[in-house]
């Protein structure tokens, strides 16, 4: 070394400055999470204009999911194989004007619940009564999730029913009872698939139905002929279930098109969802998959086509559980948010919230990654998300459940886990060499995240002050306004634990309006109609969706906070059939039910 | 990682013809050719980069340091092979959703050879060194490649067999073929005592990782000891006190294992050749390794 003293303190202070830095950046980060406390209901109306109360006790709800038990050469790493089923949709299915709510069950001889509302806060489980509880019987495997719409446009929304193991079609039968009418369908004898959705994806009227599979179809999870199950790769997996579009030929029947329009991928599906993203008119799909990159079908109305890596969505491959586009900016466009893997020292994924760049009406945006600078990205290991404006100020806020196996608080499986992920296929890919879980937690006990939008291109979590303090772990979360009042409810299936429904209070004070869209040239759903609202200089963008989020559908009405003194200008419909239809003369605190015009 | 030491062969003698010297495994810039070859690959077959961007930051930053350090305390523009190394093992290795990460472990690893010296030998692996505290010290920022890569056993074995060749040329294979056996043995000895599959202790060595632990990190002439008994006895320490750290459950516990072990064993060997020297010779000369072309990599 040449230089003097000097030079070499100089050196040795930025070396320490280094060291430094991540110390400081620890500290000031636990600080913050130790600040977090949980407000009153009145500072937190005061302060973010809502609060949420888990409610589902004075509502007569009180289900509690149970977990799959597979085939016992599975045993040691049951918590794993089985660590998927709890799932809500929130569907007004009897048309009564008021939501109801449909939960899976995973369990062998378990019930799934339909809870029909009382419209007096309360709900009665009527899925025994009407045929959709007993779903899960023995040799017909189990329920992963349900997306209801209306295929025969009767004015019903009807369920499919995902399940590892043999779908089931239920056709509502005028809100009185179900049919199950997936022989009739064509549909398979078994998948193992935990996403799908309703979209009507060639404009013919009539809805399709898209189910992305998990686990090789081939595979009886309940009678295994190898160990040989899991996943390849932990990142770039391709052996998993197989991809499905139920083209709807009408009076019943569907005609499985898949391979023929394009859709061929063997990754393993957690989450979908179908948005005209590229403005052509036709909704477009996008997939998030575990264990590899998220994949997005363009629909040029005849064929998709896998656009992933141009758009900028499918290059870098994560652990995608979820699905869910808002117009997070106002900007009258989609952003896509898919939950990934976050765990401190060991995997950090991050969460991706895709946010357009560019692109022109009819052409595929590019996409960017904007989760980390608009605070969204670390959650946990997370699942199911929702966007909706809940506290009415006329910015969509974003829910998030979080939360993988949580046993023995003290045990954790992380360091068995990474071990056995980071090996070659032969290893990873058989159940066999998967270290035995002995009670351990892997990623547990973690919290939900509340994020308020700021507007500004801030997200702020508030979860712990607005009341969500639960710590279940959490799989498919359903916004709706359950009880009429304007306010967005949120319902959270967790995994082995209980369902839980979030009453929301948003102050008066913020004005809201909500559409309930009907169809006649295009699907009776309206599924896959957009409407921008434009009010006080701002517009935004939401529309009708079957199937969003992590294995859950959110009521099929839109809402929109509008804050405060908020003056409506019209509303713009973009039908599926492509008609437009405009409306004037809104006025906030109101549901319109809109039908489609001639 | 740095750069592991060229050999003086038939091809890189004074009168050699130019392109054959460019062409020879024995030239510098192999190595770094090599884990340039490894990224590549990586990203075009599997994206194995957080980003481009992420990557060349730790690139620049350790590159940049260099010079500006080597200006400064050596007053000469160094050779930035060795920066180029660690800049781009710090890319490949770091996995962070924020860019500063990447800056601070290579800034981290580069400014560690200049202050963590004794008796004018740096005593850390730089990217080590980097690494492993940005690991340890923001683990809610910061994880390593584990399973963000293929686990395609065609890719892996191109991988070994490529490495070992240039490992074999560079006379460092030893080292490499020490710590992989002992890794091996005494996977089977933690399967035994913790009643696991013994595929799932063996299963982290297959991993992208460990390929550039084994060919790059340990390897390191700069910071590993210099007899080839030394060097086989370390590389085997390594595997033994990573084995402990593995009990432990650290999921980074063979960088962890030569973060402790590789300058401890320096410090011996040290103390070793002052006791053999010291009628004769001053500690300056303990600073000159035989197979070292490089004042400081």
């Amino acid at each position: 070394m040449k230089r003097g003293p000097l030079a070499r303190i100089i050196l040795f202070l930025f070396f320490i400055g280094l060291i430094a830095v991540p110390l400081v950046l620890t500290r000031k980060a636990s600080k913050s999470e130790a600040a977090s406390s949980q407000a009153s209901t009145s500072a937190a109306l005061t302060r973010y204009g809502f609060y949420l109360t888990e409610d589902s006790k004075q509502a007569g709800v009180n289900f509690v999911h149970q977990a799959p038990v597979l085939d016992r050469q599975l045993a040691p790493i049951m918590p794993e194989v089985a660590s998927m089923g709890a799932a809500v949709s929130i569907v007004d299915f009897d048309h009564d004007g008021w939501p109801d709510i449909y939960v899976t069950n995973s369990g062998e001889s378990t019930m799934n619940a339909l809870y029909r509302n009382n419209h007096d806060g309360t709900f009665t489980d009527v899925a025994s009564k009407l045929g959709v509880a007993n779903v899960n019987r023995s040799g017909t495997g189990v329920s992963m999730g349900a997306v209801w719409g209306d295929f025969d446009n009767d004015g019903f929304p009807d369920l499919f029913l995902i399940k590892w193991g043999r779908p089931i079609l239920f056709h509502n039968d005028q809100g009185r009872g179900f049919t199950d009418v997936s022989i009739q369908a064509g549909l398979p004898e078994w998948m193992n698939a935990n996403t799908a959705l309703w979209f009507d994806y060639d404009g013919d009227g009539k809805l399709d139905l898209f189910v992305g599979g998990y686990y090789n179809e081939n595979i009886d999870l309940w009678h295994l002929k190898t160990t040989r199950i899991m996943p390849e790769s932990f990142e770039y997996a391709q052996n998993g279930g197989r991809k499905y579009l139920f083209h709807n030929l009408g009076e019943g029947k569907f005609d499985e098109v898949s391979g023929s329009v394009g859709i061929n991928s063997r990754r393993w599906a957690l989450a979908s969802g179908a948005a005209d993203l590229s403005g052509t008119g036709h909704p477009d799909l996008f997939v998030a998959n575990d264990y590899g990159v998220s994949e997005l079908f363009v629909n040029d109305g005849k064929r998709f086509h896998e656009v992933g890596k141009q758009a900028g969505v499918g290059f870098s491959p994560k652990s995608g559980m979820n699905v869910a586009f808002g117009d997070i900016f106002n900007q009258d466009r989609f952003s896509i948010y898919v939950s990934n893997i976050s765990e401190s020292g060991v995997l950090i994924q991050g969460n991706n919230l895709w946010v357009p760049q560019d692109g022109t009406p009819g052409s595929m945006p590019h996409y960017v990654n904007m989760a980390g600078s608009l605070g969204v990205e670390l959650g946990g290991w997370s699942f199911g998300a929702q966007f909706g404006d809940l506290n009415n100020d006329g910015n969509l806020d974003l829910f998030l459940a979080n939360g993988y196996i949580s046993l023995d608080h003290s045990r954790s499986y992380w360091y068995d886990f990474a071990k056995v992920a980071a090996g070659n296929s032969t290893i990873i890919g058989d159940a066999k060499n998967w270290p035995a879980f002995n009670g351990r937690s892997l990623s547990g006990y973690q919290q939900k995240r509340v994020w308020i939008n700021d507007g500004a291109g801030q997200f702020q979590d508030v979860a712990h002050d607005v009341g969500v303090t639960d710590t279940h772990d959490g799989r498919s979360v359903a916004v709706g306004d359950l009880w009429n009042n304007g306010a967005l409810d949120v319902v959270v299936a967790n995994q082995s634990g209980p369902l839980l429904i979030y009453k929301n209070k948003v102050d008066p004070a913020e004005k809201w309006i909500e559409f309930k869209l009907e169809g006649t040239k295009s699907n009776r759903d309206a599924i896959g109609a957009e409407l921008t609202l434009y009010w006080d200089g701002k517009k935004q963008l939401q529309q009708v969706a079957a199937g969003t989020g992590f294995a859950a559908q959110n009521d099929l009405r839109m809402h929109f906070g509008l804050g405060k003194d908020a003056r409506i200008e019209k509303a713009v419909i973009r039908w599926p059939s492509g008609i437009v239809q405009t409306l004037d003369h809104l006025t906030p605190g109101e549901l319109y039910t809109i039908k489609e015009s001639q | 990682m740095s750069q592991p030491a060229t050999a003086i062969s038939a091809t890189n003698r004074p009168g050699a013809p130019q392109w054959k010297k460019w062409l020879s495994l024995d030239n510098r810039y192999v190595p770094p050719a090599f884990i340039t070859l490894i990224l590549l690959a990586g990203q075009f077959s599997y994206g194995i980069l957080e980003s481009y961007e992420r990557t060349l930051l730790a690139i620049a930053t350790a590159i940049g340091l260099e010079l500006i350090l080597g200006r400064i305390f050596l007053g000469k523009w160094l050779n930035v092979a060795s920066a180029y190394i660690t800049g781009i093992s710090v890319g490949i290795l770091v996995r962070s959703p924020a860019f500063w990460p990447f800056a601070v472990a290579a800034a981290l690893a580069i400014t560690s050879k200049y202050v963590l010296r004794y008796k004018g030998r740096h005593l850390w692996n730089p990217s080590n060194f980097g690494i492993s505290v940005v690991l340890f010290l923001l683990p809610a920022s910061v994880a390593m490649l584990s399973i963000q890569w293929g686990n395609n056993m065609a890719s892996m074995i191109v991988i070994w067999v490529l490495g070992s060749i240039i490992i074999w040329r560079l006379r460092r294979f030893h080292i490499s073929a020490t710590y992989v056996i002992s890794f091996l043995v005494l996977a089977v000895i933690r399967s035994w005592i913790i009643h696991q599959p013994w595929l799932a202790e063996v299963s982290p060595i297959t991993g992208p990782e460990y390929q550039l632990f084994i060919f790059f990190m340990i390897t390191d002439p700069k910071t590993t000891v210099r007899s080839k008994k030394g060097q086989c006895i370390v590389a085997f320490l390594v595997a033994l006190v990573e084995m402990f750290f593995r009990l432990d459950q650290s999921i980074y516990a063979e960088l962890y294992a030569l973060f402790w072990v590789g300058p401890i064993a320096i410090l011996i060997e040290m103390w070793l050749d002052s006791r053999r020297t010291k009628p004769s010779q001053s500690p300056a000369v303990a600073t000159v390794t035989g197979t070292s072309h490089q004042p400081i990599s």
